[in-house]
């Protein structure tokens, strides 16, 4: 399967539609890998024009600013913003909820003014239109799905209905947490969290979070977010239910459901 | 004799006002110590905040049953001071009732109605001691709230109960004077809530009712004025600042953090130094140390916080056993605050007294235990952003104290020297392209 780099299509004197931002966590992370390959399996089934900025591509910076560190944010923007310019990129999609909130809310203001999309939306949108057709009986019909809201798009962008909808489109039964949309629970990786020990505490978040998911009863903790999807996998684990109780994205589910 | 309680009446009234104007002006002068920051844009989505958040308390109910109790004793307050206005009038004019020859019918149905919610009041404050004393919610058993907070609590709801005692109290001994035809007792109808007690007073003497009946007014109205004055060094304080907070909330998604135009053109400058302007200032200061680095709506944040700790009850930090509750943080704000307008009312100016808001009032602590998942900021009914004050402490730490944990120094330089925060090389980035 070929998927074309900025660079390549620029030489070709091509535009792709979307620029696909895949994330550190998406790009490096083995777990997120999965992700990344299974939402660009759908984006060429479905022939959407695309490129990704392989080599070009860099961390927001989202970690770095959220700890505290506004210099090694503003570089790392500063030379994403080039690129982005650069290429003159109109619209990007990306799998991860924190690169989402990054480029959509924060790059605007420092020159960066793109049209921002979540996998999830796209997703909607694609099944809304018909372009994605999922099979008939696909393997998580009737399956009871448990969705996780992630912070940086629920709260942080009030994104609750995509995700949930194209879940809906999987003919499945989705069970919601006792915390969930607005009241959602985080998975305890934001905020830098992700990249450090936690503070002293009696549980870990994660753990407190898999517990929520645990109770629903749900064979798939559905996720959205490469880092959710680490924490929560990680929790399942630490409770010995990894092998009744999947953790999956959102794009893993679809492309698995695709005729 | 009357002009003597007419004078005393009009002394009390000036003197409470006076203190209460006083102290209001320290603190919007506190609120003012801190950074100016422009929250004026599109004033219909502010006045939406205000109309739904402040006076609808929308966000109360995302529980039904406490929104209505809440709702109840909100509304008392505000009713029933369309009857304090008539109780002003009358301590000034030397009155007695002043409204009811105007009012003729409507005055009963408007004295019932103040009743009823004069009533319930009680009822629901003494619910709320309930939950907070015998019950011990967890929000209310913290130990944020340990020592004045906790009493300050229970002082505002006793208040509650015995102004509202007061006023059913006095129109009981009202009735049965107005019944016995007493001078100045003039004749309204029955009191529904007030007719209930009042066979309480019937075997006293007229002297016996019209002392009790005074009494009542007088402290009635003594304790309203001493509770206006207490509010401003109460968590009570939200009655008031629950408005401008709703209209100055920031209107952006919550996901967005503030900007640092500052740390932005420093990178600018080191990138193309061409833009450089050859008088370039540097910036003061990074991030917050002391309340003087935060935004004012930040400081208008801490006065006001109800402690009501439904932030701290979302915190997915606090609710694991971490030392983080965002509740603590808007009242060490405060605490800070209110330390350093006492500062500057001794000194005239603000001399520094070896203390900052970082480290004195909040720990390092705290502020590395924050997932930045806007919980706390969603949950608060007062549109206070507890957030905005961790992130700018987090990030004076990093940048003015370079204080930070030993990963999160590696994360930094992978995110700087591999373009990710974990050490890969930044060639493999696209590997999995390979494995399609």
């Amino acid at each position: 399967m070929k998927i074309n780099t900025m660079a390549e299509m620029m030489q070709n004197g091509e535009t792709p539609e979307i620029l696909f931002w895949v994330g550190c966590a998406g790009s490096f992370d083995q777990r997120a890998q999965k992700i990344t390959k299974a939402f660009a399996t759908i984006l060429n089934k479905v022939g959407i024009n695309y490129a990704i900025l392989g080599k070009e591509e860099a961390c927001t910076g989202d970690p770095a600013r959220r700890a505290g560190n506004e210099f090694l944010f503003q570089m790392m923007a500063y030379q994403n913003i080039q690129v982005l310019n650069g290429y003159g990129i109109k619209k990007i999609v990306t799998t991860c909820p924190h690169c989402f909130n990054t480029l959509k809310n924060e790059y605007p203001e420092l020159g960066g003014t793109y049209e921002v999309i979540h996998h999830t939306t796209l997703l909607q949108q694609l099944i809304d239109e018909g372009k994605i057709k999922l099979k008939d009986s696909g393997a998580f019909k009737g399956k009871k799905i448990s969705y996780h809201d992630s912070c940086y798009l629920g709260r942080s962008n009030n994104i609750y209905e995509a995700p949930r909808k194209v879940l809906e489109a999987l003919d499945a039964e989705l069970v919601e947490m006792k915390r969930c949309r607005s009241n959602g629970l985080c998975c305890g990786a934001g905020g830098a969290q992700m990249f450090k020990e936690d503070e002293k505490g009696e549980k870990r978040i994660n753990i407190e979070r898999a517990d929520e998911a645990l109770e629903t009863g749900a064979s798939i903790i559905a996720s959205a977010c490469p880092f959710c999807n680490t924490m929560m996998t990680d929790g399942v684990k630490n409770r010995e239910k990894e092998d009744t109780v999947a953790v999956l994205d959102i794009a893993e589910m679809i492309a698995a459901s695709m005729e | 004799m009357a002009i003597l309680q007419q004078v005393i009446f009009v002394c009390l009234t000036g003197i409470s006002v006076w203190l209460f104007t006083k102290k209001a002006g320290e603190i919007k002068r506190n609120v003012f110590l801190g950074l100016p920051e422009n929250l004026n844009n599109n004033p219909s989505a502010r006045w939406k905040n205000l109309f739904l958040l402040a006076l609808g308390q929308k966000k109360m109910f995302k529980n039904q049953l406490v929104a209505c109790m809440h709702l109840v004793v909100y509304g008392g307050f505000i009713i029933i001071n369309l009857e304090v206005l008539e109780i002003v009038l009358d301590g000034i004019l030397g009155t007695h009732r002043l409204f009811v020859p105007a009012l003729g019918p409507v005055y009963l149905w408007l004295l019932n109605a103040f009743e009823f919610l004069a009533a319930t009041v009680i009822l629901v404050c003494a619910t709320f001691l309930i939950r907070r004393n015998v019950l011990k919610l967890k929000r209310f058993a913290s130990k944020d709230l340990n020592g004045w907070p906790r009493s300050d609590a229970n002082y505002i709801l006793f208040t509650e109960i015995v102004l509202m005692s007061l006023f059913l109290t006095m129109n009981a001994c009202d009735l049965i004077l107005q019944s016995k035809g007493t001078e100045h007792y003039h004749a309204t109808g029955n009191f529904f809530f007030s007719g209930m007690i009042s066979p309480l007073f019937s075997g006293l003497h007229i002297d016996g009712l019209i002392m009790i009946e005074r009494t009542c007014w007088w402290l009635h109205i003594a304790g309203i004025f001493a509770f206006l004055n207490y509010l401003p060094y109460s968590k009570h304080l939200h009655i008031i600042l629950a408005f401008p907070n709703a209209y100055y909330a920031r209107l952006e998604p919550l996901g967005k953090l503030k900007n640092m135009p500052a740390v932005q053109n420093e990178v600018l400058y080191a990138m193309q130094p061409e833009l450089a302007p050859t008088d370039a200032a540097a910036p003061a200061r990074f991030g917050a140390k002391d309340i003087f680095d935060l935004s004012w709506k930040s400081l208008l944040d801490a006065y006001s916080c109800t402690e009501c700790g439904r932030c701290t009850a979302a915190c997915p930090a606090n609710s694991t056993g971490k030392l983080l509750s965002p509740r603590k943080i808007m009242m060490a704000t405060r605490d800070r605050l209110e330390a350093v307008g006492k500062n500057i009312n001794e000194n005239k100016s603000f001399i520094d007294d070896q203390k900052s808001l970082l480290h004195n009032y909040i720990s390092v602590e705290e502020l590395r235990a924050c997932t930045t998942c806007n919980a706390c900021v969603e949950a608060c009914p007062v549109s206070i952003a507890p957030l905005d004050i961790i992130m700018e402490l987090r990030r004076s730490l990093i940048m003015e104290e370079s204080n930070a944990p030993q990963e999160w120094n590696g994360t930094f330089s992978n995110i700087e020297n591999n373009f990710a925060p974990w050490k890969f090389s930044p060639d493999d980035r696209d590997a999995w392209v390979a494995e399609m």
